[in-house]
């Protein structure tokens, strides 16, 4: 087979960059849920929770999250397309400028300036960056797979192309603001109009942020670690093209019982039903690959990582279109629940599956095997271990607070003031915290392994298996 | 034979997208906003007002607080009533938020007097003891530039006037957010029309009951304290409510309707406690003395 000359070293710097963005998003959100339990760590103006909310979730979802599939994308893109990145220097570039927007975030948010657009808080000198970020990343992207050598598209590049053009689409509609000064903007829309857009944003930036690059590292990486291919081909078709289809429909169930039309409402729960069927089309592929290779669970800790996330993402498809549905939304919704379902997303399904992807790849980078197999178990405990605390606790936090809201005296007033049922939450909040630490310590335990494997200097593997 | 044609996956994923775009976010701006949203007593932000959304905003205050309240029994009986798509018209961007670590403000305007406000930006815990909100007392040393809120002003195309931006020389930032917040739900007229009506002779049903006095207590601190002390040194509050003493010399029924329906100087209704445990507290008032505050006011 002839030899192709892969660009890995960019791939080696994003990983670098997404994982610290990724320990800046995790220690940002241990102290702001150790801020709900004693205010008085929240340090203003610039330390206080308002503030930090939006740093952690964008450091995680943009930092660590987009970060981590630049690095993948980058990698898987070379392989399935047999030939090297399009250009070596425009993706040199986009690290730089990845880095210098996610500094750039970071600090306008600690400074104060934002929309108050959930997952969308950059100002917009910061979104104008964020989309020549995207634009350099996809054309890269796009040129290398229409350059390819390799006739077929695997679905990976499916989903990859999928992702450049919906986050496209999204971004640059909910970004249209007024500017008023360097740092201050009016959004274009108003009211309901707004709110109606946000959410069609806010929810696809988790169908093509948390969903389809995950599902593209995913299906890429799991038979790769199994050494079998993927069960059904047509299958994975026709969840492709339906989740796509459908997942468009489905913002407004971010706003039931709000003044959006009820119309509106409506067709977002019943979409949102309807998408159990192609997510749980992707999760199904991926256990019906498994057919004859569930020894593998015990043996290989990349399928264990790879397995649990597609159920994360399974358990995560069922439960979000329950929420979506208007009575139990009624209930759940504000409630300390919805963290709890967002985090088996985040750090499950998703940081789950980029683990088990920088894990394969790192061995291959530096041509070496991993450093320790006994700690990437070790790891593999401590975040589900973690994340099953957070978001099991938060559950059950937000059950408690719902009821309490929702209690009602024989003679029609409320059981409870709002401070009273904030009073019960105290020890809830405490255990998630804990679970953050947790989870921390997991992440703490994969940097260590994958620094003792690039430092390593013995176990180098044999040039042939570089290049497999 | 999109599987060998990546520009064409790319045209039918964008296709794909655009459907559901089109239909549930495209589609709602031919009706949303319009005539049969229009609420005439909706008025835009005045100048103060703005600046204290603004500084809202950048405290991300929307991270802990929602501004809908829904049409759910418990959301109306709680926070007042609920949400008109009308009343949002002028807010760019919309403040809806997504969860609530704490209340809804949604109806927040006219609830508190600004005094209860003030006190409670420079230290919540001051006026609701279990409160994990952070304290923003740094807002009452920044103060609000004239200039440049004219300007943001003109870009919303909202009217305002010269003496109005002259007027908010020396204003603090806390100053704004307080008439930001007490702007809040009130441009309609939903206090008058929720005010629930007492009617029939009131009668004190736990009158001399020793339990109910006990448990009118705790109501007490849990409700009315923050504001109201029970003697007349007071502390750091007691320039948000008067202290309460001599409250034997009222009549039972009096103090229910004032407990009930708040006052004209400011104290909210607090008809959503429930005649019961109104009653609870009318009872533990009424058999106060003076000289047993050793409990209290420390």
């Amino acid at each position: 087979m002839e030899k192709t000359d892969y660009n890995y070293d960019i791939v080696k710097s994003f990983v670098h960059w997404s994982i610290l963005w990724g320990v800046v998003a995790v220690l940002v959100g241990v102290l702001i849920s150790f801020q709900l339990v004693w205010p008085q760590l929240n340090l203003p103006p610039l330390l206080t929770y308002g503030r930090l909310r939006p740093l952690h979730t964008n450091a995680g979802v943009f930092g660590w999250g987009i970060g981590s599939f630049m690095a993948l994308f980058f990698y898987i893109v070379q392989r399935l397309c047999r030939r090297p990145l399009w250009s070596a220097g425009l993706a040199r570039f986009q690290l730089w400028f990845f880095n210098a927007t996610i500094i750039g975030a970071a600090v306008t948010l600690l400074l104060g300036f934002n929309t108050s657009k959930e997952y969308h808080e950059l100002e917009w000198p910061l979104d104008i960056m964020v989309v020549v970020l995207w634009v350099i990343f996809a054309v890269n992207i796009v040129m290398t797979i229409v350059k390819r050598r390799e006739e077929h598209l695997y679905i990976s590049l499916w989903y990859m192309l999928a992702t450049l053009v919906g986050v496209a689409i999204l971004y640059v509609v909910n970004a249209a603001e007024i500017p008023v000064s360097l740092f201050k903007s009016y959004s274009a829309y108003a009211g309901t109009n707004d709110a109606n857009v946000q959410w069609w944003f806010g929810h696809n930036a988790v169908a093509m942020v948390l969903t389809t690059p995950p599902l593209a590292i995913f299906y890429y990486f799991l038979p790769k670690s199994t050494g079998v291919p993927i069960y059904s081909h047509r299958m994975s078709i026709i969840a492709f093209w339906s989740l796509l289809f459908m997942y468009l429909w489905t913002g407004a169930h971010h706003l039931l019982w709000t003044p959006v039309p009820d119309w509106v409402q409506t067709l977002a729960m019943v979409f949102s039903l309807m998408l159990i069927a192609p997510s749980w089309g992707s999760v199904f592929n991926g256990y019906l690959s498994m057919g004859g290779q569930w020894h593998q669970m015990r043996e290989n800790y990349l399928v264990k990582f790879l397995i649990l996330g597609i159920t994360f993402y399974g358990l995560q498809t069922l439960q979000g279109p329950s929420q979506a549905v208007r009575s139990f939304s009624a209930f759940i919704h504000y409630t300390e629940w919805v963290p709890g379902h967002v985090h088996m997303g985040t750090m499950g399904w998703v940081s789950m599956v980029l683990f088990a992807g920088v894990y394969y790849i790192t061995p291959k980078l530096y041509g070496r095997e991993i450093y320790s197999i006994p700690l990437a178990n070790l790891h593999f405990w401590l975040v589900l271990i973690g994340q099953l605390i957070y978001s099991v606790s938060m559950w059950i936090a937000g059950l408690q607070q719902a009821s309490m809201w929702h209690s009602i005296n024989p003679d029609g007033s409320l059981t409870y003031t709002f401070v009273e049922t904030l009073a019960q939450l105290y020890p809830y909040w405490t255990i998630r915290a804990v679970s953050g630490i947790i989870y921390l310590a997991g992440v703490l335990v994969f940097i260590y392994n994958l620094m003792m494997t690039a430092r390593s200097p013995q176990g180098a593997l044999p040039a042939a298996a570089q290049n497999v | 034979m999109w599987e060998k044609k990546p520009i064409l996956l790319l045209v039918l994923a964008a296709l794909a997208i655009m459907v559901g775009t089109t239909i549930t976010m495209i589609l709602p701006f031919k009706w949303v906003n319009g005539e049969a949203d229009r609420i005439n007593s909706v008025k835009p932000y005045n100048a103060l007002q703005l600046a204290g959304r603004d500084v809202y905003i950048r405290e991300g205050c929307n991270n802990c607080h929602s501004q809908t309240v829904r049409p759910l029994v418990a959301d109306v009986l709680r926070y007042g009533d609920y949400s008109k798509s009308g009343e949002f018209v002028y807010d760019q961007p919309h403040l809806w938020g997504s969860r609530r670590t704490g209340p809804d403000l949604a109806r927040i305007g006219g609830k508190y007097p600004d005094s209860w406000h003030v006190q409670h930006m420079k230290q919540p815990t001051v006026m609701i003891p279990q409160s994990n909100m952070p304290a923003y007392a740094f807002l009452k040393d920044n103060t609000i530039d004239p200039a440049y809120t004219e300007h943001k002003m003109k870009v919303l195309g909202f009217p305002t006037t010269a003496a109005e931006i002259k007027a908010l020389t020396g204003k603090t930032e806390l100053d704004a957010l307080v008439a930001y917040l007490q702007k809040l739900g009130s441009d309609i007229p939903w206090r008058q029309q929720a005010k629930a009506v007492v009617v029939g002779q009131l009668q004190n049903p736990l009158a001399g009951d020793p339990g109910a006095i006990k448990e009118g207590e705790k109501l007490f601190d849990g409700n009315c304290h923050s504001c109201h002390d029970l003697k007349m040194k007071g502390n750091d509050n007691d320039d948000v409510g008067p202290p309460l003493t001599n409250m034997a010399t009222f009549a039972d029924a009096d103090l229910f309707t004032l407990i009930h329906d708040g006052t004209e100087s400011g104290m909210p209704s607090f008809a959503s406690l429930g005649a019961n445990k109104i009653w609870k507290i009318v009872n533990f008032l009424k058999s106060h003395k003076e000289d047993d505050d050793a409990g209290h006011d420390k």
